[in-house]
């Protein structure tokens, strides 16, 4: 398969990350060169494997319900960016 | 063209833990802004989540409550998308293999049942809130929420109407309280409904474009906004137009619903197996021990009361309509078991509206069901009327004289008239002091017997059994 | 001193030679001579250091101490540490300061350790040469021309031009593994959920696991049994019974079976590196070890389906880097959007950003079955090639790395070619199995060749026992520049 500069773009605007057209190109021709050697992959008949997602065959573990935390709100908003009012603020959210 | 409409619901609710699903923090509502966000729900760098076992168990249960099939393993998936209330970039959601798939809900409309039929519900965490006020042109992001369990249960598009949506979204509410999975509370967002809403010619098998209707939050805005929307779209097709899929608002104070976002702004969510959670394996015995634990389920109380009471099946749906109202109901039914239906009525009729009238619940009512059960024997026994059971059941709801039916009776006089020699001496007095009615009366008019009835019970003072003056009015006018 | 293990120094302490406070100051005082140039840390705090120094002096006095009290260790920059700036190597980061400690940071507080510095590292872990840190390149203690290698490169060089006695390191496609080999240490990446990832900042959580890098096998043990255990935090730590990880070091090697695989020997390795490895097989021959040729048919996708896998789960890993709560944000941005995107832009560098380029691609819709599903399968398949070759050898050797130490900036453009200095080690990760190097020998221009020792499951007591009796009969291991 081949990659065109609007798939970087398009993947770049999914991932939030602001490109420039100059940089979209030479992620273009960063990424082609790696996805030529991801392509390698295909040459492979998996048809009956089951995907891996973890080395370790285990389950779940679950916690009990119970409340463990306590407030640690000014601690963690001395280090935030914007705070008023013990909110977190950003640019207007438009819905 | 004759329309019809096809409505399938998403429902959020929230699952009644102590703690959030992924952290130890404290889902309690109305805490000070972000004073219940832990490290893990501010995604700080390096945190992880690790699975509550409690939110588990209440989606167990609802998938038990509707025969559903509990997936074992069942895997957590992570959904990308970037909003300020999202702290990590992604919502731990599921994906394939849904805790709960399949299942049914069987609803009441008017006297007829219908069942619908559930896609999934699956375990997700909930996000944070923004705050709209004016922070200097921005705005304020509280995580409080972010990380409360939700399970968010799917339905099949098998509901036809708004009515139908609204009894299946009551029908719902009501199963999730009565499992205590989830307190219910619409007001603070804990049972949130979206709806996917389209129209199809009558007759055509398929589906139109549908548009979803987000955060109904109550049964009220659920059925205006279902409303406006099947308008809506009727409207757009008979004119020649076609319908864009698109998530759509509701504007509670307009009564309509506007494009939120189209199809072709939808995010790609880019949903895959979450590396940090393992695959939660649900023994069987565990599933078992559950099973075990859930009360007797609306639907199978509201059969019984059909057969075992001979109540209708509306009655029988009202008064399951929660499970205090069916306890209610039933704790009164026991003591009577030969005047169910009064029990009934009492309860649908004056009790519930003393109850809205004060806005309570029935599990708040002062008047147990013990004493209603008594009232109601007085009424049977001829004690007292009809008309003064309403006097006496208020005086109980004042809690005067220590809530004992008779005493209330005796010191408020309610008693009827039941020696017959009084009776009879008032209805000769009335008789002869009506000479012309009693004429009338003989005379073929039979409007004049309810006259001398009326004069009998207004000489009683309201104490004589009205019953009982009929039959004895009959056989003295011959 | 320098140069003693991390036994020699405990008693030192204990016999009251040198007191916490003296050995740290001392360490301190080599890193505020060698950092300018060699650039292994990114944050050194005194105070903090010698605070700790000084609690673990009164612990020692009290007799309350165990291997590693008062002893400095550097942290590297990817596990948060309260107090401490945290930066991952990145921009986004260069303000925050943990409120929190890591497991890994809290069970070296409760031994007494001594937090000695944050070591620089590739941003966010994703790098070979340490050249993609925020913070400047780290450069190799044995040529300075050369790179420590990476993403553990401020370790491991930390660790070789004796700035620390040991060092922690974290490793998702051979991140310990490589620059111990490249910077002439010893380093092991143990199974996959044998030391918790809870306060280590997530690259690819399938595969990121912690681990000790330090001079010797016998050190690693000490570090392993610190960094090692049950942490409730985490849903991928094992629940399994606390070992000693030095229980085995003085076995004999005789009867060991040693997996050559066919593939790492068959092309690809440079023939100084070459020559280092045979010497060290013929040393374990000598030792006892017989050798046997294993076949890992899978092993050259390893590659590809790393590059598939880790870029997918950091795409999503590092959607939190937002501006929004803490860490970096953009100066100038007109809405929310561009906020997040100029936040982004500017906070992440080229390698991060590629990253999450490549695993944004492969998670979205229409190519998650053809590569990321693709890649699951495969890695099942290299998974189960180690399962075949273990049932013919106990461990399976080669070389770290394919050649020695390369020089600064000479694969910096070239993003495929720093990837394939992983080749041999990303298959660990994506199999879970402990992997580690040893020093030995050296390659072209008198830089250090490291031997691969892939274990399986659990057995890293009988790994660092292999790499012990080695260390025993040679001494590329005590081998440290002039500096």
């Amino acid at each position: 398969m081949t990659l065109s500069i609007n798939d970087v773009k398009q993947v770049a605007h999914l991932a939030y990350i602001k490109v420039s057209e100059e940089e979209a190109e030479a992620a273009l021709s960063q990424l082609s060169g790696i996805f030529k050697l991801i392509e390698s992959m295909q040459a492979v008949d998996t048809s009956h494997v089951e995907p891996m997602s973890h080395s370790q065959n285990l389950v779940q573990r679950l916690r009990d319900d119970r409340i463990t935390e306590s407030d640690q709100r000014d601690l963690c908003q001395s280090i935030a960016p914007q705070v008023e009012n013990g909110l977190y603020l950003v640019p207007k959210v438009i819905e | 063209m004759q329309w019809e409409i096809v409505i399938g619901l998403e429902v959020h609710t929230q699952l009644s833990t102590q703690s959030k699903i992924f952290s130890g923090a404290s889902t309690a509502y109305g805490a000070l802004p972000n004073t219940q966000a832990s490290f893990v729900d501010l995604a700080l760098p390096g945190v992880l989540p690790v699975l509550n076992r409690g939110a588990v168990e209440r989606a167990i249960k609802f998938g038990l409550a509707v025969n559903a099939t509990i997936n074992s393993p069942s895997i957590f998936a992570r959904k990308n998308y970037f909003y300020p209330d999202l702290p990590k970039g992604y919502q731990i959601s599921q994906y394939e293999r849904p805790i709960v798939e399949g299942g049914s809900i069987a609803i009441q409309v008017g006297e007829t049942e219908k069942t619908i039929r559930l896609t999934r519900a699956h375990l997700e965490e909930d996000a944070g809130k923004s705050l709209h006020e004016d922070f200097h042109g921005m705005s304020g992001i509280d995580l409080n929420r972010a990380g409360t369990p939700l399970l968010e249960i799917v339905s099949e598009p098998d509901l036809r109407s708004s009515a139908e949506a609204v009894a299946y979204a009551k029908t719902l509410h009501a199963l999730v309280r009565w499992i205590g999975i989830c307190d219910g509370n619409m007001q603070e967002g804990s049972f949130r409904c979206d709806a996917n809403v389209s129209v199809r010619p009558r007759g055509q098998e398929k589906y139109g474009t549908r548009c979803e209707i987000k955060n109904l939050n109550s049964f009220r805005f659920l059925e205006k906004a279902i409303d406006f929307e099947v308008e809506r779209q009727i409207e757009i097709l008979e004119e020649g137009g076609s319908i864009r899929q698109e998530t759509r608002l509701f504007d509670a104070n307009k009564g309509e619903t506007r494009t939120m976002r189209t199809k072709e702004d939808a995010n790609d969510y880019r949903y895959f197996p979450d590396p940090d959670l393992l695959p939660v394996e649900i023994a069987p015995d565990w599933i078992e021990q559950l099973r075990v634990s859930l009360p007797e389920l609306p639907q199978a109380r509201r059969e019984r009361y059909v057969t075992e009471y001979g109540l209708s099946g509306y009655d029988a749906a009202v008064l399951t309509s929660s499970r205090e109202m069916a306890d209610y109901f039933e704790a009164a039914a026991k003591q009577l078991p030969e005047r169910v239906k009064l029990c009934a009525n009492w309860i649908m009729g004056d009790i519930s509206a003393r109850l809205n009238r004060d806005g309570l619940d029935i599990g708040e009512c002062p008047v147990g069901p013990a004493h209603v059960a008594q009232l109601i024997n007085r009424i049977q026994d001829g004690t007292i009327s009809g008309k003064a059971a309403k006097t006496v059941f208020e005086s109980l709801w004042q809690g005067e004289q220590g809530q004992d039916v008779d005493a209330i009776i005796e010191a408020k006089g309610l008693k009827q008239m039941s020696d017959n020699s009084a009776l009879e001496k008032l209805i000769d007095d009335v008789l002869a002091a009506n000479a012309q009615q009693v004429a009338d009366y003989r005379g073929g008019k039979e409007k004049a017997f309810n006259a001398l009835v009326g004069q009998v019970m207004k000489a009683a003072q309201g104490k004589a059994n009205p019953a009982q003056v009929n039959a004895m009015l009959k056989e003295k006018l011959g | 001193m320098f140069n003693d293990s991390l036994k020699q120094l405990s008693e030192r302490l204990a016999n009251r030679e040198i007191s916490s406070v003296e050995l740290t100051t001392e360490f301190l005082r080599r890193i505020g001579k060698l950092n300018p140039q060699y650039n292994a840390f990114i944050t050194v705090d005194e105070e903090k250091s010698l605070a700790q120094a000084r609690h673990a002096d009164q612990k020692i006095a009290a007799g309350e101490t165990g291997p590693l009290t008062g002893i400095p260790i550097a942290q590297k920059d990817i596990f948060c540490a309260k107090g401490w700036l945290t930066t991952c190597g990145s921009k986004m980061l260069s303000n925050f300061v943990s409120p929190y400690d890591a497991d890994v940071i809290e069970r070296f507080n409760r031994a007494g350790a001594i937090n000695i510095g944050k070591t620089n590292m590739d941003e966010f872990a994703m790098g070979s040469s340490n050249e993609t840190s925020y913070f400047g390149p780290v450069r190799n203690p044995w040529d300075a021309a050369a790179v420590p290698g990476g993403s553990s490169g401020g370790s491991a060089c930390a660790v070789a031009a004796r700035m620390a006695p040991a060092a922690t390191g974290t490793d998702t496609g051979g991140s310990i593994r490589q620059p111990a080999a490249l910077c002439g240490i010893s380093g092991i990446k143990p199974t996959y959920g044998a030391v918790s990832r809870y306060g280590m900042i997530a690259f690819a959580s399938s595969l990121d696991q912690g681990g000790p890098m330090a001079k010797s096998a016998e050190d690693l043990a000490l570090m392993l049994n610190v960094m090692t255990g049950f942490d409730e935090r985490d849903s991928t730590s094992l629940q399994r019974e606390k070992e000693d990880y030095g229980r085995d070091l003085s076995k004999p090697l005789s009867g060991l079976r040693i997996g050559l695989p066919r593939e790492y020997f068959a092309k690809g390795m440079s023939s100084d590196v070459e020559k280092a490895i045979e010497q060290a097989l013929d040393e374990y021959r000598r030792l006892g070890a017989e050798t046997v040729e294993v076949s890992l048919p899978n092993s050259p996708l390893s590659i590809p389906v790393y590059y598939v896998l880790a870029p997918a789960e950091a795409s999503s890993n590092l959607s939190r880097f937002d501006g929004v709560r803490y860490g970096y944000r953009a100066q100038a941005f007109q809405d929310l959007a561009e906020m997040y995107r100029n936040t982004r832009a500017e906070g992440f560098g080229a390698e991060v950003k590629r990253r999450i380029l490549i695993g944004t691609y492969v998670l979205s819709h229409g190519y998650y079955d053809a590569y990321y599903i693709k890649a699951q399968k495969l890695r099942r398949l290299i998974a189960q090639d180690f399962k075949n070759a273990f049932k013919q050898c106990d461990v399976i050797m080669g070389p770290t790395t394919p050649a020695v130490a390369f020089d600064l900036g000479e694969k910096s453009s070239d993003p495929i070619q720093m990837y394939l200095s992983d080749i041999y080690t990303s298959a660990a990760n994506l199999a879970g199995l402990p992997g580690m190097s040893i020093p030995v020998g050296f390659g072209d221009k008198m830089r250090p060749v490291g031997l691969h020792i892939i274990g399986d499951y659990f057995s890293e007591a009988r790994m660092l026992n292999i790499a012990h009796q080695y260390q025993l009969v040679t001494d590329w291991h005590q081998r440290a520049p002039d500096l």
